[in-house]
């Protein structure tokens, strides 16, 4: 009632901690990096971290948006594995009928990417038509590709075709002037989710689904499309993953993948992004995939703390943050 | 009545932050006796059995047990001076069974163990005075809702309540039912128990209560024995008020206005059935009957947000049925949502991304233009008057008031040719509402056809052109310019049989 209407007040807002606090992390870590090993900062260490996280980058860009949406995907990391199982079954199979050339690369990278929108979908499907719950779905699905992939392997490893995969190696290792092909993809994936994220009609339903699906469902937009787009969107991206995967070990197994739909979960909430949904951002993830890669990369480099404790800081990075992110509601 | 009263309130007033809610409230319970207290919905009722259960404490004035001041601190308290209450909304573990929730906070044990027989058994006992047939072991949540009831009924008779206070018993029991609560309510009234009901139907309150009080505006208005009061002085007394020039002049709809939607039998199903009616252009039509009595879910229906069947609705002269509220939307078809907090907007946003969430595709294809956005959100603070500290406010931070004005500006956005708006004034301000019902108005003057629904009474009154009331999800009456009074609503929402009043369903 004491409300004073001010049309246009444009104030400058000193940016939360919720803003500065992932990117204060990364800065620090790339000090603490540079000041303990020299070689840290060479541009063969960048590239070589950069390279490393593009995976986990691009599957955790798709998994923005599903938590965003009000949503989760515990299987992406099975989900991996099964699609590079499946691509390189694939690519032998056909290798006798269209030899070693592009065409039968195209087809295994075609291949990844329908069994990753299928995949999506299915998951999309029985959350959103079904409602079941994301977290119950996505943990049957993840044991149900582990599974998959390891009866293809038979309980070992399933590997290209010798010729096959020196033919393939240079996406995973080759690039356009010196910045290597996973990067690349990774750096698109990153500015066209940023701009879905934040200047679309799809990023603003998303947004609205996860902070609250009745304001959203009054407010016309359809929530249970807007959800199983994210889970199909995501499924694409694991595939898109997957093709940058595949050329670096040529082979995949039970192991393959594992424990990247944790690690892909905690760089999005690391990067500012709320876990119960509502509120996303995509170079946020970025940070914080960053922000993981580099703390295995400086311990692997220093002999300060030992490597083996990387777990434990990635823990208490991934604490801290959701620490950060309650204060933020708080002091709004 | 000599008695001292076992619970009683005095002179007691509740303010929330600067609105006061109660206005000296003084309200006494005597052992042995049946006490009604009835109001139209946001008359206090619900904070007055608060007050008196310990769930709130009063901001003024006292509360007395047996005749001297106390201070309940917490439910607990309350309850441990025999003062039990039964919520509108249960207060029993859905996971836990029947016999865990009757027991809750006072298992009974054995050594250090639970003495579960013991407590079956009670359980049982009590089940049975209440003739409730669902065994101890069920889960509460397979219960229907008036076997709820009944639960929370035998748990408060296991607590040797003194006083039992209970907020609309009977609105989910069946006939049968509630005369079974009756039979236990006359059994703890000889026992000596002090019992506050409250009720919308007041052939219960005539039937079952020995006093009765009214309240309205937060104040009580009447209170006397039940035997000197009629049914029908009891719903004047509720709603006979004053209302001046809070509402625009009613031009009345032109004669050759032409029909701009028909509904036949339109059904929601669990919520209504056979809904009929028709909108004219320019038309204000309210909508009125008691919370529950299917009006929200029809016209959510109607407007495709929930799954509806109808035989046929004609929109602008084209037979239609919308499978979603899109579908709606585009045929120039709204519905203002009546939770503006739960449903209407998202709270953590701002005022921009509020406003246009329902027409982002009019801010341009692919990428949201922000510059129009904000050119948008320039345009609804001036027409609608929206006051807020700044532009990037919480829109969780505003007042009611103007919440409710921002989700008008959001809904008029869509450009609606008919509008449905649900409690468009819930808890706002009187100037508020007259802003809001002079721009309604202002609407219907320009040619849209207008629903408003509405629990309060001199809401339909005021500004309606014809009133359509609805009674257990079926339309009980339709009434006409010059039939609309106070009287004729409360009797059609009350089921009451309607005199010298023709009945158009």
């Amino acid at each position: 009632m004491t409300d004073v209407t001010t049309p246009h007040t444009k104030s400058f807002r000193m940016p939360s901690m919720s803003v500065l606090g992932p990117i204060i992390a990364l800065i620090v870590l790339l000090v603490i990096g540079a000041l303990m090993n020299s070689n840290f900062l060479s541009a063969a260490n960048i590239t070589n971290v950069l390279a490393r996280s593009a995976f986990i980058g691009i599957i955790a860009v798709g998994m923005t948006f599903v938590i965003t949406a009000g949503g989760l995907d515990l299987s992406v990391g099975s989900m991996a594995a099964f699609i590079a199982g499946l691509m390189i079954l694939v690519m032998n199979a056909a290798l006798p009928s269209l030899g070693v050339g592009v065409p039968i690369i195209l087809l295994g990278m075609f291949t990844a990417i329908v069994a990753g929108l299928l995949a999506g979908l299915l998951n999309g499907f029985l959350i959103t038509a079904l409602g079941i719950e994301a977290f119950i779905v996505t943990l049957g699905s993840m044991g149900i590709y582990r599974s998959l992939v390891t009866w293809l392997a038979d309980g070992g490893t399933l590997s290209l075709d010798f010729g096959l995969r020196s033919f393939y190696r240079p996406v995973y290792f080759d690039g356009i002037l010196g910045v290597s092909w996973p990067i690349i993809v990774f750096a698109l994936v990153v500015v066209i989710g940023e701009i879905i994220m934040s200047r679309t009609v799809y990023g603003r339903h998303c947004a609205a689904t996860g902070s609250n699906e009745h304001v959203a469902h009054y407010s016309n937009v359809n929530v249970n499309r807007t959800r199983l787009i994210s889970y199909a969107a995501l499924g694409i991206l694991v595939g898109i993953a997957t093709i940058m995967y595949v050329p670096r070990l040529g082979s995949a197994s039970a192991s393959t993948g594992v424990l990247w739909e944790l690690e892909a979960i905690a760089a999005v909430i690391i990067g500012g992004t709320v876990l119960k949904g509502g509120f996303g951002r995509v170079w946020g993830t970025v940070i914080g995939v960053l922000i993981l890669s580099l703390i295995g990369n400086i311990l692997n480099l220093t002999d300060f703390v030992s490597p083996y404790l990387n777990g434990a800081i990635q823990g208490i990075i991934i604490i801290l943050a959701v620490i950060l992110q309650r204060e933020r509601k708080t002091a709004l | 009545m000599s008695a001292t009263p076992v619970l009683a309130l005095r002179d007691v007033s509740k303010s929330f932050g600067s609105i006061e809610v109660l206005h000296g409230v003084t309200l006494a319970l005597e052992p042995g006796t049946v006490h009604a207290l009835i109001g139209e919905n946001g008359a206090g009722k619900s904070t007055t059995m608060k007050i008196m259960a310990g769930y709130q404490l009063p901001s003024k004035g006292d509360v007395q047990l047996d005749g001297a001041p106390v201070r309940f601190n917490s439910l607990h308290e309350g309850e441990m001076a025999g003062i039990v209450m039964i919520h509108q909304e249960f207060n029993l573990a859905e996971q836990l069974t029947v016999e865990q929730n009757i027991f809750l906070g006072r298992e009974l044990k054995r050594g250090p163990l639970l003495d579960k027989a013991e407590m079956r058994r009670r359980t049982r006992d009590y089940l049975d005075r209440v003739a409730c047939n669902v065994s101890p072991d069920a889960l509460v949540s397979s219960l229907s809702n008036s076997d709820k009831q009944m639960v929370e009924i035998a748990k408060a008779l296991s607590r040797d309540a003194r006083v039992l206070i209970m907020d609309e018993p009977t609105a989910v029991l069946t006939k049968r039912e509630t005369d079974v609560l009756f039979k236990q309510v006359a059994a703890l009234r000889a026992a000596g128990t002090a019992v506050l009901f409250t009720s919308h139907k007041l052939d219960e309150v005539a039937e079952i209560s020995d006093h009765v009080t009214i309240m309205r505006d937060g104040a009580v208005v009447h209170s006397g024995p039940s035997s000197d009061i009629s049914e029908d002085e009891m719903a004047t007394a509720m709603v006979g008020r004053d209302v001046s020039d809070l509402y625009p002049a009613k031009p009345g709809v032109e004669r050759g206005a032409p029909e701009v939607l028909s509904v036949e039998n339109l059904s929601v199903p669990g919520f209504a059935s056979n809904v009929s009616f028709s909108l004219r252009q320019g038309e204000i039509l309210g909508l009125g009957g008691l919370i529950g009595s299917g009006r929200t879910e029809v016209m959510e229906g109607l407007a495709g947000l929930r799954p509806a069947t109808s035989d046929r609705v004609t929109l602008f002269g084209q037979p239609l049925q919308f499978k979603q509220p899109s579908d709606a939307q585009q045929a120039g078809l709204c519905y203002l949502t009546e939770d503006r907090k739960l449903r209407g907007l998202l709270l953590e946003r701002g005022m921009r991304e509020n406003l246009t969430l329902q027409n982002l595709h009019k801010f341009g294809g692919f990428l949201i233009d922000r510059g129009a956005e904000e050119t948008a959100l320039t345009h609804a603070i001036s027409e609608f008057d929206i006051r807020a500290g700044s532009r990037d406010v919480r829109v969780g931070n505003m007042s009611g008031g103007n919440q409710q004005k921002l989700l008008l500006a959001k809904i008029m956005l869509s450009e609606p040719r008919i509008l449905i708006v649900d409690e468009p004034t819930r808890g706002i301000d009187i100037g508020t509402k007259q802003q809001i019902y002079a721009f309604l108005r202002k609407l219907a003057d320009q040619g849209h056809a207008i629903i408003v629904i509405t629990s309060e009474m001199p809401e339909l009154i005021g500004l309606a052109d014809r009133v359509m009331v609805m009674r257990l999800g079926e339309v009980s009456g339709t009434l006409n310019a010059g039939e609309i009074t106070e009287d004729a609503i409360v009797r059609l929402s009350m089921g009451l049989r309607a005199e010298q009043m023709p009945m158009t369903a």
